[in-house]
C-alpha cells in the first residue's frame, strides 16, 4: 500500500518531466526549421554546378561573397533594401503610435460610440484586404501614387490588429488612478497619453513593433502589384531576380540569404519577446 | 457627458480659486477630454475606409462592368461577370486546387502542432532556445521560401528527389504533377507555420489547471489518456480559432504558387493551371490580362466565401467556449 502511494506521489512529482525522446523529436524539428536557410546559403556559396550532383556537398564553398555581388549587379538591391527599411520603419512607427493612441481611448475614455466602434474594428480583423487590391491598384493609379513608396505605406499606417491588441493590454496595465492624478495636475490628453499611458503600455508596443516589423518586411503581393522592377521591395527584387528564363540558383538564392539574415539576426536577438508576445496574445485574447 | 470613467467631472485645481464662470483654460480642457478620444481612433478608420471599407464596395461596382485596365469607357454589363464566372472552369480549377492545398496543408499542420506543444509543454531545458528554434521560419520572408523551396523540390536536380533516388525510389516530378505540386506546396505551408501554431495550441495547455492533470493520473490515466481526456477537450476553442485563422489565411494562398512555378514569373500555376489558387487566377486576370471587372467578380467571390466560413467558424466558437486567441497573419 504505501509503495503505491510513494509511488504515485512520485509520478505526481515527475508530471511533465521530459524523456530523452523529447529532445530527439524537438531536435529533429529544429533541424528541420533550420535546413532550407542553410540549404540556401549552401547554394549561394557555390555554383550552379553542385545543383546536378547526385549527393550535393553538405559544407559551404567559397563564392558567396561572388554571388553576393551579382546580386547587387543584377537588381537594384541596395535600393530594395533602403526602399524596405524605409517602408517597414515608417510603417512600424506609425502603426505602433496610431494604435496605442487608439487603444488608450478604447480602454480608458468614455466616448459616445466606443463599444460600437471597437465592435466594428474586431469585425474588421476578418475582412481580407488583400481582395481589395483592384480597387486600391485603381486609385493608387488616380493619385499618381502607384510606383512611389507612399502606395505602400499608407495602406498600412495602422491596422486593425494593432488597435486591438493595444486596448487589450492597455485596460489591465494603466491604472484610472494614474489618469486621474496626471488630470488634477492638469495634463491634457495627449500629454496623458504621452507621459502616462506610452510608458505603461510598452511592452506590448514593442511586441506589436516586432510584429509590425516582421510583416511589414516580408509583404509581398502588394507591393509587387504596385511597386516596379526599378523602385522595389527587398521582396519584390528577390521575384525579379527569380523571374527570367534561365534561373541561376546561386545568385537567387545569395539574393534570399542576403535578404534572410537581418530578420534572422532580429529574430535570434528577440526570440525570447517575439516567442512571449506569441503567446501571450494566444491566451489574452 | 464625455468623461474619464471614474474621473470626477471636471474639478478645479486644488487651491485655485473657483470663478463662477468657466475660464479659457477651462473650456480648452473640456473641449480636449471631449474630443481627444474621437481624434485618437480616427486613424484607424480614416485608413480603413480607404484600404478596406472603399475597395470592398469598389470591387462590388468594378465587377458589374466590363472594365480593362487603362480603358477609358468602362462598359455596365451587370452580372454578367458572374455569370461567366460561374461558367469559367479555370476558375473552378483554381478553387479545388486551394482547397486541396489548404486541407493538405491544415489537417496535418494542426495535428503535428498539437503533439508539438505537449513537447515543448514538457519541463524542458532551454526551454526558450527549443520555441524560438521551432518559431524560425516564421521570420524568413515568403518569397525567400518560396524560390528556397521550388529549388529543393526541383524536378531534375532538386534535392528531395535527388533523396528519393538515393534511397531508391522514383523521382516526383513536383511541378508537373497536380497532387505533387499541392503536396510541395503545403509541405512549404506547413514548414512556415507549424512552429507558430504550436506555440498558440502551447499557450491554451499551459492554462490548463495543473490540479486537472494530477486527479487524472491518481485517477489511474497514463499519458495518452490525460492527453485525450483532459487536454484535448480543453484545447477546443484554441483549435477551432487556429482551423478559422488558417482558414482565412489558407483560401487566399499567394506567394507559394506564385514562386513554385517551373517558368518564373508566370501565373499560370503550372503548364495545365494544376496548382493555381483563386488568388493567383485573381491576380492573373487583373495584372496580366488586365481584366479589372472579372479579376474583381473573383475577388467578391471569394470574399464570400471567406465570410460565409468564418461565420460557421465563429458560430462553432461561439457555442463551444470563450477562449479568444489572437493571430498575427
Amino acid at each position: 500500500m504505501t509503495t503505491l502511494q510513494s509511488g504515485l506521489r512520485k509520478s505526481v512529482a515527475t508530471l511533465g518531466k521530459p524523456r530523452k525522446a523529447t529532445y530527439i523529436v524537438l531536435a529533429i524539428f529544429v533541424l528541420g526549421s533550420l535546413f532550407p536557410f542553410y540549404w540556401s546559403f549552401l547554394v549561394a556559396s557555390r555554383d550552379n554546378g553542385m545543383l546536378t550532383e547526385r549527393i550535393p556537398p553538405f559544407v559551404p564553398g567559397g563564392n558567396f561573397f561572388a554571388n553576393a555581388a551579382r546580386v547587387f549587379d543584377t537588381v537594384p538591391f541596395w535600393k530594395a533594401l533602403a526602399n524596405s527599411v524605409i517602408v517597414s520603419g515608417t510603417v512600424t512607427l506609425t502603426t505602433v503610435l496610431f494604435s496605442s493612441l487608439a487603444g488608450f481611448a478604447f480602454a480608458k475614455l468614455r466616448f459616445k460610440g466606443r463599444n460600437g466602434m471597437f465592435v466594428f474594428i474586431v469585425v474588421t480583423l476578418a475582412v481580407p484586404t488583400q481582395l481589395g487590391i483592384i480597387p486600391l491598384f485603381i486609385a493608387m493609379s488616380e493619385l499618381g501614387w502607384a510606383g512611389g513608396l507612399q502606395s505602400v505605406i499608407v495602406p498600412n499606417l495602422v491596422t486593425a490588429f494593432g488597435v486591438f491588441w493595444m486596448r487589450q493590454y492597455t485596460v489591465d496595465a494603466l491604472p484610472y488612478e494614474l489618469i486621474e492624478a496626471a488630470r488634477v495636475d492638469g495634463c491634457s490628453m495627449i500629454r496623458i497619453f504621452w507621459n502616462v499611458c506610452l510608458p505603461a503600455v510598452r511592452p506590448a508596443a514593442a511586441i506589436l513593433a516586432m510584429f509590425t516589423f516582421m510583416t511589414s518586411w516580408n509583404d509581398f503581393l502588394w507591393p509587387l502589384v504596385v511597386l516596379d522592377a526599378g523602385n522595389p521591395t527587398v521582396q519584390v527584387a528577390l521575384e525579379k531576380l527569380q523571374s527570367g528564363y534561365y534561373v541561376d540558383y546561386s545568385l537567387v538564392l545569395a539574393g534570399t540569404t542576403l535578404a534572410t539574415i537581418p530578420i534572422l539576426i532580429v529574430f535570434v536577438l528577440l526570440g525570447r519577446q517575439i516567442v512571449a508576445g506569441i503567446m501571450q496574445g494566444a491566451v489574452k485574447g | 457627458m464625455t468623461v474619464i470613467d471614474k474621473v470626477a467631472p471636471e474639478g478645479s485645481k486644488a487651491g485655485e480659486r473657483t470663478s463662477p464662470r468657466p475660464t479659457f483654460r477651462h473650456k480648452l480642457s473640456r473641449w480636449d477630454v471631449k474630443v481627444s478620444p474621437y481624434l485618437y481612433v480616427a486613424p484607424f478608420f480614416i485608413v480603413f475606409g480607404i484600404v478596406g471599407l472603399f475597395p470592398l464596395l469598389y470591387t462590388a461596382y468594378v465587377s458589374m462592368f466590363k472594365w480593362k485596365a487603362g480603358d477609358d469607357d468602362p462598359q455596365f454589363i451587370g452580372f454578367d461577370n458572374f455569370k461567366e464566372l460561374f461558367a469559367d472552369s479555370q476558375f473552378w480549377n483554381a478553387l479545388t486546387n486551394t482547397v486541396s492545398i489548404f486541407l493538405l496543408s491544415s489537417v496535418p499542420q494542426l495535428i503535428i502542432a498539437v503533439l508539438l506543444a505537449a513537447l515543448l509543454g514538457a519541463r524542458l531545458r532551454g526551454a526558450t532556445g527549443w520555441r524560438v528554434g521551432i518559431l524560425l521560419p516564421y521570420a524568413a520572408s515568403l518569397v525567400a521560401i518560396g524560390i528556397i523551396f521550388a529549388n529543393l523540390f526541383g524536378p531534375k536536380y532538386g534535392l528531395i528527389n535527388g533523396v528519393l533516388q538515393t534511397i531508391g525510389l522514383d523521382p516526383v516530378d513536383w511541378q508537373a504533377s497536380r497532387f505533387g505540386s499541392h503536396v510541395a506546396i503545403a509541405i512549404m505551408v506547413n514548414w512556415r507555420w507549424t512552429g507558430y501554431n504550436a506555440l498558440i495550441v502551447l499557450a491554451a495547455m499551459q492554462a490548463i489547471p495543473k490540479e486537472l492533470h494530477e486527479a487524472a493520473l491518481i485517477d489511474g490515466a497514463g499519458t495518452w489518456r490525460r492527453f485525450t481526456a483532459v487536454t484535448l477537450p480543453l484545447l477546443k476553442p484554441t483549435l477551432i480559432f487556429v482551423t478559422i485563422t488558417s482558414t482565412i489565411g489558407g483560401l487566399q494562398i499567394f506567394t507559394e504558387p506564385k514562386l513554385f512555378d517551373a517558368l518564373p514569373g508566370s501565373n499560370n500555376g503550372g503548364s495545365t493551371n494544376q496548382f493555381q489558387t483563386v488568388t493567383l487566377y485573381l491576380y492573373q486576370s487583373a495584372f496580366e490580362n488586365y481584366n479589372l471587372g472579372y479579376a474583381s467578380a473573383i475577388a467578391w467571390v471569394l470574399f464570400v466565401i471567406i465570410v460565409l466560413i468564418a461565420l460557421v467558424n465563429f458560430f462553432l466558437t461561439g457555442r463551444l467556449a470563450r477562449t479568444p486567441a489572437v493571430k498575427k497573419k
